[in-house]
């Protein structure tokens, strides 16, 4: 066959020609496709991120534009680590991320596990299992007010017939004791399937040929759960606890729905006094220094999981 | 000669007629504008709008209206304030607002207006004037014409109260009739007497109060029994010197009232309650009084179950220190940012009329001008009027600062911790209510 023109002519431009285009270099057409993806990123996350660790040594309020804005040092930060109430917060924040994610690890997993097994109508069972994920945090927030309505509510009539408890004797959201659990709960009802969803893809993705070897083997069904599901579905495991920490980390909607950060400040999460501090007292400067210290809180936590989750998978 | 003279004189007066319309049609149309109001979405400002429409008709301009409903109505209107946004021409905003916009140059000062227009502040309720309209407080600047006055008072099961067994067993129990409740701690009395009683075979409640934890609702309930046992928001010989007046003794007694009474007489999960929360378990029968803004009492009056004679209406009762009421409302303000300044005061020139406010009452407004609600025949207008007259006579209002937000919040907080939540002491709530608002005051310098 013979050599086409073009196959001539690039064979035989010299090599920087051939990197040329109209006169632009590889390394700047490059840059052409590059620099939009760059400036936005620059525009709208690394430059508010530079603002606001900016704005965080400040005393700037965003509803008083006109007065002097003050440099106050590290101010901010030692009023923001000084306070009980943050604290409170913070550990508010730490018990419904903990219990959330056990809980939520716990029930999706063995869910996964019931829903691979071959049985009829087990693809009717995932629907029906994801459907409260797909439904909006504010509609399950309404929605479950009115099953823990103590007079009313589905919640407190079923718990009383199971326990023999009044159903109106207890609050789910308005006692200071049950209100965090409350929170638990539906955050678990809700998003529980994701983590299913996550592990059934992760059961289904273990070749059923290791399960052969091990039945050849003699391994008993346990000694199989143990040494080959358990540390080959570990990654996604890990990474459903990443999704759903990150997530929670930042909940808002659903708890604001559901309790207002009440009863007291019981559930006010970190993300709920961010809020309050930012746009109902207008401390912009507070403000800032609270969500530098958070964004540090889950970079560093999320870092150090991240290698984990990696070595994890390198196994 | 007669006739030709008639005729002639028509002719012209058709004439100078015609070309007056065509004057003010032209006028109107060359200053028509479209002009929207915002407000809070509940029942009265429904009344606005039809009102309106009167407005509509003569002044040319077409109106529109925002409403937010109150959980999300100051997020909404204060960030729409700040961030100088042009949604809004007319504000029904807030009395504690006022202090922040007039500084803050979001309202219109409307001093020179009033003067032009012959608009005077002394025709309106003093209270309305001092709590929605003037910036400093008890200064002649305006930034508002009272629109709505409002009041916390209580709303009771008249029906109940009347069973002469109850009657019978209440004056067993406490020596006294079962009658609208002269004090706070006859209130509580009654709470406590109809709390887990059994009516017409449906377990009921003594009182609904206000609980509410996210927006302002514990604070506008608290309130009630802070001022009447003697709660302070400073010294009033010392501005923002708060120590031993926040947290007076009285104060301290007040907010331990406050927990009892949530305590001892409300329905079972009323922990976050507030206007709407208190409606349903009122209209559902569940309580026997209910603590609720006058804007209810229309409603009340119409409800088919508690309405038509079934329930009566009483102002805050007394304490220690005295007797005094949270005041609700708000004035009507132009936005600065208005593009449409003109059409908006042409529209509160309107709604300052007389016989407009006199509507605004007819239709289940709430009018805060005297020569409506002092007239002769005001009080028997409606079963809650007098009720009405004698709780805005006795009227408290929050902070109007500009950081009235700054103040309630922390307000909220420690008032909720320990009424709902139980958390700590009463002393220590409001002990830690004044570090919380001596910093606010230090941040704005005013200490």
């Amino acid at each position: 066959m013979s050599e086409s023109f073009i196959d001539r002519a690039a064979r035989a431009a010299p090599p920087v020609f051939a990197q040329k285009v109209k006169g632009l270099s590889d390394r700047a057409i490059a840059w052409i496709f590059v620099a939009p993806t760059i400036f936005i990123l620059l525009a709208i996350n690394i430059f508010p991120l530079i603002w606001t660790i900016y704005l965080s040594f400040t005393n700037f309020r965003v509803n008083r534009p006109n007065n002097p804005v003050e440099w106050v040092g590290l101010q901010n930060y030692q009023r923001i680590l000084g306070d009980a109430d943050v604290w409170i917060t913070m550990q508010a924040t730490a018990h419904f991320l903990i219990w959330t994610i056990v809980c939520q690890v716990l029930i999706g997993f063995t869910l996964a596990y019931l829903i691979n097994k071959k049985f009829r109508g087990n693809d009717l069972w995932t629907t029906i299992i994801v459907l409260p994920m797909m439904l909006s945090p504010a509609v399950v927030g309404n929605f479950w007010t009115f099953l823990y309505q103590p007079q009313i509510g589905l919640f407190n009539y079923i718990v009383g017939s199971v326990t023999g408890a009044d159903p109106s004797s207890f609050s789910m959201i308005g006692e200071v004791s049950l209100a965090p659990w409350a929170i638990v709960i539906v955050d678990t009802w809700m998003w529980t399937p994701f983590v299913m969803l996550i592990c059934l893809a992760g059961l289904r993705s273990i070749p059923e040929s290791i399960y052969e070897a091990a039945e050849c083997d003699r391994a008993s069904k346990w000694r199989q759960f143990w040494t080959i599901t358990i540390p080959m579905i570990l990654p996604f495991l890990m990474l459903a606890v990443l999704f759903r920490g990150i997530e929670n980390f930042k909940m808002f909607d659903l708890v604001v729905q559901l309790t207002g950060g009440g009863p007291g400040n019981t559930t006010t999460l970190t993300s709920i006094d961010l809020k309050r501090e930012a746009f109902e007292k207008w401390r912009t400067g507070y403000s800032s220094a609270y969500a530098v210290i958070l964004f540090v809180t889950v970079f560093g936590l999320a870092s150090i999981y991240v290698k984990a989750l990696n070595k994890v998978k390198q196994r | 000669m007669k006739n030709r003279m008639m005729n002639s004189a028509s002719a012209i007066g058709l004439l100078v007629g015609a070309g007056l319309a065509g004057a003010t049609l032209t006028a109107t149309s060359a200053h028509a504008a479209d002009l929207t109001l915002c407000w809070a979405a509940w029942d009265p400002a429904n009344a606005l709008v039809e009102m309106s429409k009167d407005f509509e008709a003569q002044s040319g301009h077409k109106m529109s209206f925002e409403f937010v409903p109150w959980p999300n109505f100051a997020d909404r209107m204060l960030n729409e304030l700040n961030s100088g946004g042009k949604l809004c021409d007319l504000l029904i905003g807030d009395s504690q607002w006022i202090g922040g916009a007039a500084e803050n140059g979001q309202y219109v000062k409307l001093n020179d207006f009033f003067d032009k227009e012959g608009i005077k502040m002394d025709d309106f309720l003093p209270a309305t004037v001092t709590g929605y309209a003037e910036w400093p407080k008890n200064s002649p600047n305006y930034y508002a014409l009272p629109a709505y006055a409002d009041v916390v008072g209580w709303t009771y099961r008249k029906d109940w109260f009347s069973r002469p067994e109850l009657q019978a067993e209440f004056k067993e129990k406490y020596g006294r009739d079962l009658d609208v409740p002269k004090t706070l701690a006859e209130l509580k009395d009654i709470g406590t007497f109809f709390q887990g009683r059994d009516i017409d075979g449906k377990t009921v409640y003594g009182a609904a109060i206000y609980t509410e934890r996210g927006s302002e609702g514990i604070t506008m309930g608290v309130t009630n029994a802070l001022y009447n046992y003697g709660f302070k928001y400073e010294n009033p010989d010392k501005p923002y010197d708060l120590e031993g007046f926040v947290n007076s003794a009285g104060a301290v007694e007040a907010l331990e009232y406050y927990k009892a009474l949530y305590d001892c007489c409300t329905p079972p999960g009323a922990s976050d309650a507030y206007m709407s929360q208190n409606i349903d378990a009122y209209k559902s029968g569940q309580v026997a009084m209910q603590m609720n803004f006058a804007f209810i009492w229309p409603g009340v009056e119409n409800d088919p179950n508690v309405g038509g004679g079934k329930s009566g209406y009483f102002a805050n009762p007394a304490g220690p220190a005295g007797q005094f009421a949270q005041l609700g409302g708000q004035g009507i303000s132009v936005v600065a940012n208005s593009d449409n300044k003109d059409a908006a005061l042409e529209y509160i020139k309107w709604f300052s009329q007389k016989d407009v406010q006199q509507k605004w009452w007819d239709v289940g407004g709430a009018s805060a001008m005297r020569s409506v609600v002092e007239a002769p025949s005001f009080a028997s207008s409606q079963p809650y009027a007098q009720t009405f007259l004698d709780s805005m006579a006795i009227v408290k209002d929050f902070w109007a600062e500009p950081s009235y937000a700054s103040l309630l919040l922390p307000m909220q907080e420690r008032v909720h911790n320990y009424v709902v939540a139980g958390k700590g002491t009463a002393k220590e709530a409001l002990d830690g209510l004044v570090k919380d608002w001596d910093e606010v005051f230090e941040d704005e310098g005013k200490k």
